[in-house]
């Protein structure tokens, strides 16, 4: 015991040793977060916030978790990277499917026919040949050509931890079955898959494969292998080793944009076969952790506690970069690289990051590729950086950074409970009072507190770039709107207060009882931007004289009002599922009310105009008739004013000058192949941005060190004076 | 001894029957099991089909502690609280609702909080106790007096603000330390700096006064006063006599902490992006995964129970007059 | 019309009992010696001063009414408005009341971000605009640093006269009480060393006096702290969060005494199974993660909040059950400690003489704790109380940050350092809001802490026999 300062001063030595030690690799960057040997290869990095909740094409349906399923699996089409408004074109399907309608009497036919005459559609596609699975032990065969890795016993998995254990790896070849195979696993009661309901009122047959294979499954336990090859889905059948079929009930043309998700991407059954072995899912080797795909890149490391890596798929067909974009396109050097062969990097790494201060500094730092912004909540991409053009500062354009934006295929409104008494409802008081709310709730300046100026507030339902939306003085809402000098200007307060007087809540006070009015704000608490926002929220209500009471919860509970139709006033939002007017005008379909149906119309408006109009518009195909019932629609429910039409937020990409290609693309998710980077350039300029800066630590040591002094001194006084 | 120990090892199940069916009313009180599904299916085209498929296939189909539907034991076991409780007592842990399962999660995380948790603690204590015992030495001077008020001062600074700085100063202004992440093996090194440093900085303050106070009383001693009188300098007598009775006291005071080690620090991890069981139960409570938040709950409070029985066999250690009865 | 929150009442409340704790313990000499230890400590009186303040501060914050509704100041029956103001609302209605935009750094002029502004000829450009109220009485934009010195230092003069005419009339009271003249009463004020260190208390005043009087009077023409997202002055939101902190601090530990001394003694002096079922409780307590608890608690309150919406109208209702709810809470995750130590103390207790006389002369076993333990073990109480204070102070800001903590839209140093935590990652960052919530609560927290460790020093017996 008697050594302690020794042993402290030995720790001190080793410390400094260490110190000099890491001082003498001059050019490492100490706060680098990855090896260093990494930073200067061909490796993207970036990062995610929310480990990814499911893999599994079948399952998975947030941005988070397409980030990277869309890099690995690739169902038949893919959005265009670059061509404005959004096109579909093919992925893996060799061509665009062909279409033909069959109508009441089985006729069938290449031409359009109006939705009412049309029984089914039927759908066929072709699978380009010579498209291979990434390496995977499921594929793995032996010499005699026997899967290596489908009959393990209890005790072949002892040392197995991640699939990289199994040693082996195999590939094979695309076929349609897999895809068809895939849409009856949609239909599998053990997938829980989101879509499985919305599939069913359309493919035909869906409904009896998911009861016969719920009535399998209730004699079977439910981790077992059930070949769902040996089941018919009548709707998707099977032509030849290359081409497969679907049918659907009706007319549905927006069955082709759900051709571009996850959702119908091919799965191998050898797949399922594999990960169903017993005891699998102890080791949390499931499929909906480890992937099989075709995709440009398969995940070679997967921890979502920590990090994820995507790796090059070495069987990759290859894909040449689209050589067709914009005079803009080629202004940005977007087309650079038309025609070479994707993908560019070797390796992705994305690293878990919770706090928004670490990962935006990471970023300035040069340790992040891009700012990692998810388009699915905005308020988290405010959070990170609260930069707009107005923050990308002199600093930051210098270091080569760069932003792009493009406004989102997305809607946040603040929506009334129709079914509300004091706000809701087709009464002339309740309108004007929606009305006049409308106008005092100023999202011009929500957007430019907020969201940094980056949105635009919305007109209607409909956000600008998809069909339907109008542009110029015809698009604007002329109940909260004035056009004056070429843009919409917001009426004035004035106007507001004058339709509360008509409303009959002159000042704020209900003129038939005398209370003052009070209205409540459903809120959600998502983080600590919260408070400021309801503050906002609060003096916006305060300008016509209405008390907004704010009734903050959690997400379920808010969920739960939501359900019950209980709430009074609610900030929500909606993300295209893809781009066609009818994923944002369901939302005001009536038949959808979420109160009394569960259906997505959280706001229970209901207007019969409007509801017959969106059982016109649904199916049509896009074309001045479109646009004309789409018009009136607008008209109807901006008159109505069962939201306030909030705003659509612009996505934006910020990212370094080393990387190359990025255009914002709000409907596409396998962006990942396009990207190339500079890792030279990466590598100068991080070490030049990150040198240890030591000396305030020489000098805080040095005063620490001058301190010891006096306290040196009187111990030896004091040690003179006991000892006498 | 062993007696004791049975003793004590049973008298622990009922307290963990009782957190287990305390988590259990707490949290099914504020979520139903509709809630669960919902928020694990996400929001988008959920159908009730899809609600009560998802709750039938993760076992919360059942009444939730008593089935008015079954007759006699079944009343009880026939119950999402007692088919999930009993398999914990077995430490099987079983799948969180998401579907990755617990138990390897939890031996996979608990290194990294471990990582961050004992160099804090070690190097923690060691430097409380040079400064407690440079007080001590120093008492009733000026050097005492602010060592004290100095030990305020560094406690009267909330946690999150030496965080929020130790990374803004460190890793943002100096490039001395990655900001967060988390690496195995030798590469942990850099990322766990900075967080042990701002742990022990933020321990002084605390540790330091007690340990200080520990010292004081043991200084008061008699035979302190008689080895001071037989002429021996105060450093010796510090050291030698001093210290040495005074880890007592100390070690026992930290031995209840070891087993908690484990659990991590909730605000730590988060902040520097630490895989370990912290971040974990964080996380089971932003997503109400009910089966994680259970898990941790029941692993903490064992592990609480067995600190408190580390505890009493050092005492009994470190002093004969303790016998285990 | 005056309106009572639970909270008000509450703090109320516990006023009374301090002020009557206060009262017995100056009639008895055990109690009084070790106060008179801690009023001769110049730190702890130095300290006393600065809680004061605060506690003053927070007393103003919780006397709540409802000013007339402006609508209806013409009207035939007197009408209030929906939201309910506290007196210090009042004293400082221009703090609440001038807002901006959006941020704006301390003292700035101009707002933090620029803005498209349309000029007189129709051009657009892009600049800082001036605030509606920050530094609006410039002509000159060049002038401000002069003005805020010419302010400061015309508070300063002001803030030192008023303290001269307070030691002034201390001086005289005291004089008289002790039949002194006023000089050598001030003069033993400053020099010499009295019972109580009036010289500590008198310079810590001053201090106090001169940098609030500037405050205030720079807070009439600036935003001294800056402004937050939405425009609000920062400094008034520090001011607010001192009434949250001293609920959380003191509140807690009222909820948690009754629980704490009540089974405490229970367990020590009936032993057997009364100590097993408290001693069952507080370790199965003890072994749940209290943020679990304590998140859970949260939850729960807000749907019963959401079933009988009705009855909570106001924001400031919501707002002040929530808090009051968080103080329940955070009593019942804190009270095991003390709990376990009354418990051990009062097993002493049970066997020592004149407790076991007094039962062998027939007296009842709540008479005996009540007349006999009790006393004997209430400085521990009164030491855990101090002690808990600035912990409790600090929880509540690491609550606020897993977003358990008080209401977002009450104002809290926990919500601040909250939002403050994506200022800090915004470039430029801004620190204004994080720095605020620092000043206010470290201030609170070490004044505490200090007068706590005096009080403990004077009461705890082991470290008085030094």
């Amino acid at each position: 015991m008697y050594n302690i300062p020794k042993f402290l001063s030995k720790a001190a030595l080793v410390g400094l040793v260490q110190l000099c030690c890491a001082a003498g690799d001059a050019q490492a960057s100490w706060n680098n977060p990855y090896p260093q040997s990494d930073h200067a290869s061909n490796v993207f990095f970036s990062s995610f916030r929310e480990r990814p909740k499911h893999l599994d094409p079948a399952r998975s349906y947030s941005s988070d978790e397409y980030v990277f399923v869309a890099q690995i699996y690739e169902p038949p089409l893919q959005y265009h990277y670059l061509e404005r408004p959004y096109m579909l074109v093919p992925l893996v399907s060799d061509g665009m499917p062909s279409i033909r309608y069959v109508d009441a009497a089985g006729q069938e036919t290449l031409h359009d026919l109006p939705s009412g005459q049309v029984a089914y559609t039927v759908y066929e596609f072709r699978v380009k040949q010579g498209v291979r699975y990434q390496p995977h032990p499921a594929l793995a065969t032996r010499d005699d050509g026997r899967y290596r890795f489908h009959d393990l016993g209890p005790g072949d998995l002892g040392d197995i931890h991640s699939l990289a254990d199994f040693g082996f790896n195999g590939t094979r070849e695309l076929t349609a079955e897999d895809f068809v195979y895939q849409i009856k696993r949609i239909a599998d009661p053990r997938r829980h898959s989101p879509i499985s309901g919305l599939m069913a009122q359309y493919i035909v047959g869906f409904d009896e494969l998911r009861s016969s294979l719920e009535r399998t499954l209730e004699d079977t336990s439910s981790d077992s292998f059930v070949d769902l090859r040996d089941y018919t889905l009548t709707g998707a059948e099977v032509l030849d080793r290359h081409t497969y079929r679907i049918r659907i009930q009706g007319k549905y043309p927006q069955f082709l944009f759900w051709q571009a998700m996850p959702f119908f991407a091919p799965m191998p059954w050898e797949a399922e076969k594999f990960y169903s072995q017993p005891g699998m899912a102890a080791r949390n080797i499931t499929l909906d952790w480890y992937p099989v795909g075709t995709g440009p890149f398969y995940l070679a490391e997967n921890n979502p506690n920590l990090r994820m890596v995507m790796r090059r798929n070495p069987y990759f067909r290859g894909e040449a970069f689209p050589a067709d974009g914009s005079p803009d396109d080629i202004g940005l050097g977007l087309l650079a690289d038309a025609g070479r062969i994707m993908p560019f990097v070797d390796r992705a790494v994305y690293s878990l990051e919770k706090e928004s201060i670490p990962r935006w500094n990471k970023f300035l730092q040069g340790y992040f590729d891009d700012s990692g912004i998810g388009s699915d909540s905005f308020d988290q991409a405010v959070t990170f950086t609260g930069q707009g053009e107005a923050v990308l500062t002199e600093n930051m354009s210098e270091r080569g950074m760069s932003l792009s934006t493009s406004v989102e295929t997305s809607t946040y409104y603040m929506g009334f409970n129709m079914l509300d008494d004091v706000i809701g409802g087709d009464g002339d008081s309740a309108r004007k009072l929606r009305r006049a709310i409308s106008i005092a709730v100023d999202f011009e300046e929500f957007i430019s507190i907020f969201a940094n100026g980056r949105g635009v507030a919305a007109q209607g339902p409909v956000p600008p770039g998809i069909f339907g939306a109008r542009s110029g003085e015809a698009g604007i809402n002329p109940y909260v709107y004035d056009w004056v000098d070429g843009r919409p200007v917001r009426k004035s307060l004035e106007d507001a207060l004058g339709l509360m007087i008509e409303a009959g809540y002159a000042g704020g006070i209900d003129q038939s009882s005398g209370e003052s009015l009070s209205l409540h704000f459903e809120a959600v608490s998502r983080g600590p931007d919260d408070k400021a926002r309801l503050n906002w929220m609060r003096k916006q209500f305060k300008k016509l004289g209405i008390q907004l009471i704010v009734r903050s919860t959690d997400y379920n509970r808010f969920r739960e009002k939501m359900l019950k139709g209980t709430g009074e006033i609610f900030f929500w939002g909606w993300n295209a599922d893809y781009p066609d007017p009818e994923n944002f005008l369901f939302l005001l379909y009536g038949p959808n009310a979420k109160a009394k149906h569960n259906g997505e119309n959280a706001s229970n408006y209901q207007n019969p105009q409007f509801d017959r109009l969106f059982m016109e518009v649904k199916n049509m195909d896009n074309g001045p008739q479109r646009q004309a019932l789409i018009d009136e629609m607008v008209d109807v429910a901006r008159r109505d004013a069962p939201w306030i039409w909030g705003f659509h937020p612009k996505k934006f990409s910020l990212h370094h000058g080393w990387v190359h290609n990025i255009k914002p693309n709000t409907m596409a998710n396998n962006t990942l192949k396009y990207i190339r980077i500079d890792p030279q350039l990466r590598e100068a300029s991080t070490a030049a941005w990150n040198q240890p800066v030591l000396w305030p630590v020489w000098i805080a040591a040095g005063l620490l060190g001058l301190s010891l002094i006096p306290a040196v001194v009187s111990y030896r006084r004091r040690e003179r004076v006991t000892a006498r | 001894m062993s007696a004791y120990l049975i003793r004590r090892i049973l008298y622990a199940i009922p307290i963990l029957i009782g957190v287990n069916l305390l988590t259990f009313v707490l949290f099914f009180v504020v979520n139903s099991p509709d809630d669960i599904a919902r928020s694990q299916l996400g929001d988008r085209r959920v159908t009730e089909e899809a609600i009560q498929t998802w709750k039938k296939s993760h076992g919360y189909h059942k009444p939730v502690v008593l089935n008015d539907n079954e007759e006699g034991f079944g009343k009880i076991t026939q119950t999402i609280f007692f088919e999930k409780s009993i398999r914990l007592f077995l430490f099987d842990f079983g799948q969180s609702d998401s579907g990755r399962d617990i138990g390897h999660d939890i031996s996979q995380r608990m290194w990294p909080s471990l990582a961050i948790a004992l160099p804090t603690l070690l190097l923690g204590v060691l430097l409380n106790i040079t400064f407690a015992l440079l007080i001590a030495f120093f008492r009733a001077t000026y050097i005492d007096f602010w060592g004290v008020i100095i030990c305020v001062i560094l406690l009267s600074v909330s946690t999150l603000f030496y965080i929020i700085g130790g990374q803004f100063l460190f890793s943002k202004l100096l490039h001395l330390v990655p900001i967060s992440g988390y690496d195995t093996g030798i590469d942990a090194f850099k990322f766990l700096i900075l967080p042990v440093i701002i742990g022990i900085i933020g321990g002084i303050g605390t540790g330091t006064r007690w340990y200080r106070t520990i010292f004081l009383e043991e200084i008061e001693k008699d035979y302190v006063r008689t080895a001071r009188a037989k002429g021996l300098r105060e450093g010796r007598v510090l050291f030698r006599h001093v210290l040495r009775n005074a880890l007592i006291p100390i070690l026992t005071g930290i031995v209840v902490l070891l087993p908690l080690l484990f659990m991590g620090s909730l605000i730590t991890e988060s902040f520097f992006g630490i895989p370990g069981l912290g971040s974990y139960t964080i996380e089971g409570i932003q997503r109400q995964d009910f089966a994680i938040v259970r898990a941790m709950v029941f692993l903490g409070s064992v592990l609480y129970i067995v600190g408190l029985l580390l505890t009493d066999i050092s005492y009994a250690l470190v002093d004969p007059r303790v016998s285990l009865r | 019309m005056l309106v009572l929150f639970w909270t008000d009442i509450l703090i109320f409340l516990l006023v009374t009992l301090a002020t009557l704790f206060a009262l017995h313990a100056s009639r008895r000499e055990h109690l009084r010696a070790p106060w008179r230890e801690v009023a001769r400590s110049g730190v702890a009186m130095s300290a006393l001063v600065v809680l004061l303040v605060y506690v003053g501060i927070g007393l103003l914050d919780s006397i709540h009414y409802r000013p007339l509704s402006h609508h209806a100041e013409n009207a035939a029956e007197t009408r209030y408005s929906g939201e309910a103001l506290s007196v210090f609302d009042k004293l400082v209605s221009g703090l609440r009341e001038r807002s901006e935009k959006t941020y704006s750094a301390p003292f700035a002029l101009h707002l933090y971000s620029r803005e498209t502004v349309e000029g007189s000829d129709g051009t657009r450009s892009r600049q800082y605009p001036r605030l509606f109220h920050g530094g609006a009485h410039l002509s000159n934009p060049d002038d401000r640093n002069m003005d805020i010195a010419s302010i400061a230092f015309g508070a300063g003069i002001k803030a030192t006269a008023a303290w001269g005419l307070i030691c002034l009339i201390l001086a005289v009271v005291m004089g008289r009480r002790n039949g002194v003249r006023v000089r050598s009463s001030l003069r033993a004020m400053f020099v010499q060393r009295n019972a109580v260190n009036w010289r500590a208390m008198l310079v810590t005043l001053l201090v106090v006096m001169i940098v609030a009087w500037a405050a205030l009077a720079l807070s009439g023409y600036y935003h001294i702290l800056g402004t937050d997202k939405v425009g609000d002055d920062v400094f008034y939101q520090a001011l607010k969060s001192i009434r949250t902190g001293l609920v959380i601090g003191t509140l807690t530990t009222l909820v948690m005494l009754p629980l704490a001394v009540v089974l405490g003694l229970m367990a020590g002096y009936f032993g057997r199974w009364v100590d097993d079922v408290i001693q069952y409780l507080y370790t199965t307590l003890n072994s749940i993660p209290s943020v679990l608890l304590i998140a859970a608690a949260i939850l729960m309150l807000q749907v019963y909040l959401d079933n009988h919406a009705a009855e909570f109208a106001s924001v400031a209702e919501r707002a002040d059950l929530r808090l009051l709810f968080l103080c329940l809470i955070l009593g019942v995750t804190s009270w095991t400690g003390l709990c376990r130590y009354l418990r051990a103390e009062s097993l002493k207790l049970r066997e020592v003489d004149y407790v076991q006389s007094a039962r062998a002369l027939g007296a009842g076993h709540f008479a005996i704790i009540g007349r006999h333990i009790l006393p004997n073990v209430m400085h521990i109480v009164l030491i855990t109380v101090v002690l808990d204070f600035s912990g409790l102070v600090l929880a509540e800001a690491v609550l606020s940050y897993v977003q358990i903590g008080v209401d977002p839209t009450t104002h809290s140093w926990g919500n601040m350092i909250n939002s403050a935590r994506l200022e800090m990652a915004r470039e430029p960052i801004v620190w204004w809001s994080l720095a605020a919530a620092f000043i206010f609560m470290f201030s609170l927290v070490l004044a505490a802490n200090l007068f706590s460790d005096a009080v403990r020093d004077a009461f705890d017996p082991r470290l008085r026999s030094r």
